[in-house]
C-alpha cells in the first residue's frame, strides 16, 4: 500500500474530526463515553443505596429502645420500640452454611462427573438439568419446599433426633413440623446447586489438558488425576462459585418465608420450629409495617448488605492468597 | 530397573484412523534410542504407546505387542495405571503440578506409589533432583511453587519427577522443543547421564540433537498426509546419519524433504 511510495506521507486526518477528540474517531469516543458513563452510573447506584439504606437505618436505630444488634425481638411498633438483628444474622448465617455445607460437595461432585467421568452423550443433556434447576423461579422452590418438602422431612427429623441427638444440633427439643433452619438450609442447597455446579463445571473444564497427562504418566488413577491434577486447579474457582452461591442463600427470600415458620428463637437446635432470616423477615412484615417498622426492617437490610460484602471480601481474599499456586501461569 | 522393549506389529488408532502401522523394534536397555521424521509420521503417537498413554485420547485404540522385557504392556490381565509407573514420560511442554512445590512435584509419584517415610522421602527427592541437575538451583527454594521456575528448570524438575520412582524405562517426547539452547544443553547433558541407569527413548524434531544424544535413531516417515506413519528404518545413530539404508532416510536427514 502507501509504504511502498518513496514518499511516505503520515495519514491524513479524517476530514470529519469531532472537536477536541485527538483521533477524531466518532465511534471511539461515543464508545469510550458509553463505557466510561457505566461505570460512572454503577458507582451512583452503589452510592445512593449505601446513602439511602444508612440514612433510614440511623432514624429506626436512633430510637431503638433495645440494643440493635443482641436484642431477641422485632417490635418497632411497640412502645417503646425494641427491636434487633441478633435471631435474623443468626439465622442467616446458619441456614447459609447449612446450605453451603450440603451443596459444595454435591455440586463438585456432579461438576466433576459430568466433566471427567460421564459419557459425553450424558453429559452436555446433564449440564442442561442443571443448569435449568437455576431457571425455576424462588417462589416455585418455596410452594415445592412447603408442600412436598416438609412433609417427608418430617420423617427424617424423627430419625436424625432418634439416632444423631447426641451432636446436639440434631437434637430436636420442640416437636413440631419440619418448618425449621434445617429444612430452610436443604432447600437453599437445592437452589444453589447449580449455579455452584455449572461454575465448577466449567473450570474443571478448563484445566490443561497437560496438567491430567502429568498425572497420568506417574501412573495415577482417574481419581488420583482428579485429585492432582483438576481438584488444585480448580480451588478458587470453587471458592467462586461457592461464594456466589453464598451470596444467593444469604438474600434468598420467597423460599425462606414460604417454608419457614418464624419465631424470634436463637437456637442451634436446627430441627425446631422457627428461627429467621433477614430477607425472610422483611418480606413478611413490611407490608403491614409503618413508616419507622419500615425504616427498622431497613436497618435490618443494612446488615445483609454489609454481611454480603464481607463474604465476597474473604472470598477475594481466599482467591488471592492462593494466586501463587493457580495454573495460571502454568 | 532398565529393561529392554520389544514391540512386534504393532499398529495404533484414532478412532478407525489408523496412525501408525506394523511397526516392529527392539530398544536396548541402558541405551538413548531417538526418533526422527516428519511431522505427522507418528513418532509421538508410537512413543505414548509405549507407556499406554495413547489410548487415554478419546478413540485411541493400539493393536499388536510390546514387551517390556518379557511381559506384554498389552496383555489382558494388565493394569494400564500400572504401566504408567513403571515407563516414565516427559512431555514436549514442561507440565510441572502448577498447585505443587517444587518437593511435592518430585514426590507426587512416590505418594501415588505407596508410603514412604518422610526421611526417605527427602532422601529420595533430594537423589532424583540431582539425577536431574537441578538440586543446586533449587534447595534452598523447595517449598516454592514449580511453576515459578524457568522453563528448563521446569523440564529438568518434570524429569526429576519422572526418575524420583524409578522407571525401567524414559520416554522422552520433544523434551527441549520448547527451550531455548542453553536449556536444550542442559537436558542433553543430562540424558547422556541419565542413561547410565534407564532405558530411554525420546522423540526429537532436532537432527542435530539425535546425532549428539541416541546411540541407535528409527527413521519414521508416511506415505502421503493421511496415510499409516511407518517405521522406515532403525539402526546405530552413526550409520543413520553417516550412510542409511534406505534412500528416504538420507534425503530426510540431508534435508531434501521433511
Amino acid at each position: 500500500m502507501a509504504s511502498t511510495t518513496p514518499i511516505d506521507t503520515p495519514p491524513a486526518p479524517p476530514a470529519k474530526s469531532s472537536p477536541g477528540g485527538s483521533t477524531g474517531r466518532m465511534g471511539d469516543t461515543v464508545f469510550s463515553g458509553l463505557s466510561k458513563g457505566s461505570g460512572i452510573l454503577l458507582l451512583v447506584i452503589m452510592a445512593t443505596i449505601a446513602v439511602f439504606l444508612t440514612y433510614r437505618a440511623t432514624l429506626a436505630i436512633s430510637q431503638d429502645e433495645g440494643n440493635f444488634l443482641t436484642t431477641f425481638d422485632w417490635n418497632p411498633a411497640g412502645d417503646p420500640p425494641v427491636f434487633g438483628i441478633a435471631v435474623l444474622l443468626f439465622g442467616t448465617v446458619v441456614s447459609s452454611v447449612i446450605a453451603l455445607v450440603i451443596a459444595v460437595p454435591v455440586a463438585v461432585g456432579i461438576a466433576l462427573f459430568i466433566s471427567h467421568y460421564a459419557p459425553r452423550r450424558l453429559a452436555a443433556p446433564l449440564a442442561y438439568v442443571v443448569d435449568l434447576l437455576a431457571a425455576v423461579p424462588s417462589i416455585i422452590y418455596g410452594i415445592w419446599g412447603a408442600l412436598f418438602l416438609v412433609p417427608y422431612l418430617d420423617g427424617l427429623n424423627l430419625w436424625l433426633d432418634q439416632y444423631f441427638s447426641w451432636t446436639y444440633i440434631f437434637d430436636q427439643t420442640q416437636p413440631g413440623v419440619a418448618r425449621n433452619m434445617f429444612t430452610v438450609g436443604i432447600l437453599l442447597a437445592i437452589m444453589i446447586l447449580p449455579i455452584i455446579t455449572s461454575v465448577s463445571r466449567e473450570v474443571f473444564l478448563q484445566v490443561p489438558r497437560m496438567n491430567e497427562e502429568a498425572a497420568l504418566a506417574l501412573g495415577a488413577t482417574r481419581w488420583e488425576v482428579i485429585r492432582m491434577s483438576v481438584l488444585p486447579f480448580g480451588r478458587s474457582g470453587v471458592i467462586s462459585a461457592s461464594m456466589l452461591g453464598l451470596g444467593r442463600a444469604l438474600g434468598e427470600t420467597m423460599a425462606v418465608a414460604t417454608v419457614l415458620s418464624p419465631n424470634f428463637v436463637m437456637s442451634l437446635h436446627l430441627l425446631d420450629p422457627g428461627g429467621g432470616t433477614f430477607a425472610q423477615n422483611i418480606a413478611a412484615k413490611f407490608d403491614e409495617a409503618d413508616q419507622f417498622g419500615r425504616d427498622a426492617l431497613i436497618a435490618s437490610g443494612l446488615v445483609l448488605f454489609l454481611l454480603t460484602l464481607l463474604v465476597n471480601g474473604a472470598a477475594r481474599l481466599i482467591i488471592a492468597r492462593r494466586k501463587e499456586y493457580s495454573g495460571a501461569n502454568a | 530397573m532398565a529393561k529392554r522393549i520389544d514391540v512386534s506389529g504393532l499398529s495404533a488408532f484414532y478412532g478407525s484412523h489408523r496412525a501408525i502401522d506394523d511397526i516392529s523394534m527392539t530398544v536396548e536397555p541402558r541405551s538413548v534410542t531417538a526418533f526422527i521424521g516428519p511431522s505427522g509420521c507418528g513418532k509421538s503417537t508410537f512413543l505414548r504407546t509405549l507407556n499406554r498413554m495413547h489410548e487415554v485420547t478419546p478413540g485411541g485404540r493400539v493393536e499388536g505387542k510390546v514387551l517390556l522385557d518379557d511381559e506384554n504392556l498389552y496383555g489382558s490381565n494388565v493394569d494400564p495405571v500400572a504401566v504408567r509407573r513403571t515407563v516414565g514420560m516427559v512431555f514436549q511442554r514442561p507440565n510441572p503440578f502448577p498447585t505443587m512445590s517444587i518437593y511435592d512435584n518430585v514426590a507426587a509419584g512416590l505418594r501415588l506409589n505407596g508410603k514412604y517415610g518422610k526421611s526417605r522421602l527427602n532422601e529420595i527427592v533430594e537423589k532424583s533432583l540431582k539425577g536431574a541437575n537441578l538440586w543446586n538451583e533449587v534447595k534452598d527454594r523447595l517449598n516454592k511453587p514449580g511453576s515459578g521456575l524457568s522453563g528448563g528448570q521446569q523440564q529438568r524438575l518434570c524429569i526429576a519427577r519422572a526418575i524420583a520412582v524409578e522407571p525401567d524405562v524414559l520416554l522422552m517426547d520433544e523434551p527441549c522443543s520448547a527451550l531455548d539452547p542453553i536449556s536444550t544443553l542442559a537436558i542433553e547433558d543430562l540424558i547422556g547421564e541419565l542413561k547410565e541407569r534407564f532405558t530411554i527413548v525420546i522423540v526429537t524434531h532436532n537432527m542435530q540433537q539425535a546425532a549428539r544424544v541416541s546411540d541407535r535413531t528409527a527413521f519414521f516417515n508416511l506415505a502421503a498426509v493421511g496415510q499409516p506413519g511407518k517405521l522406515i528404518e532403525i539402526d546405530e545413530t552413526e550409520r543413520i546419519f553417516a550412510n542409511p539404508s534406505v534412500q528416504a532416510t538420507e534425503d530426510y536427514i540431508s534435508g531434501r524433504f521433511g
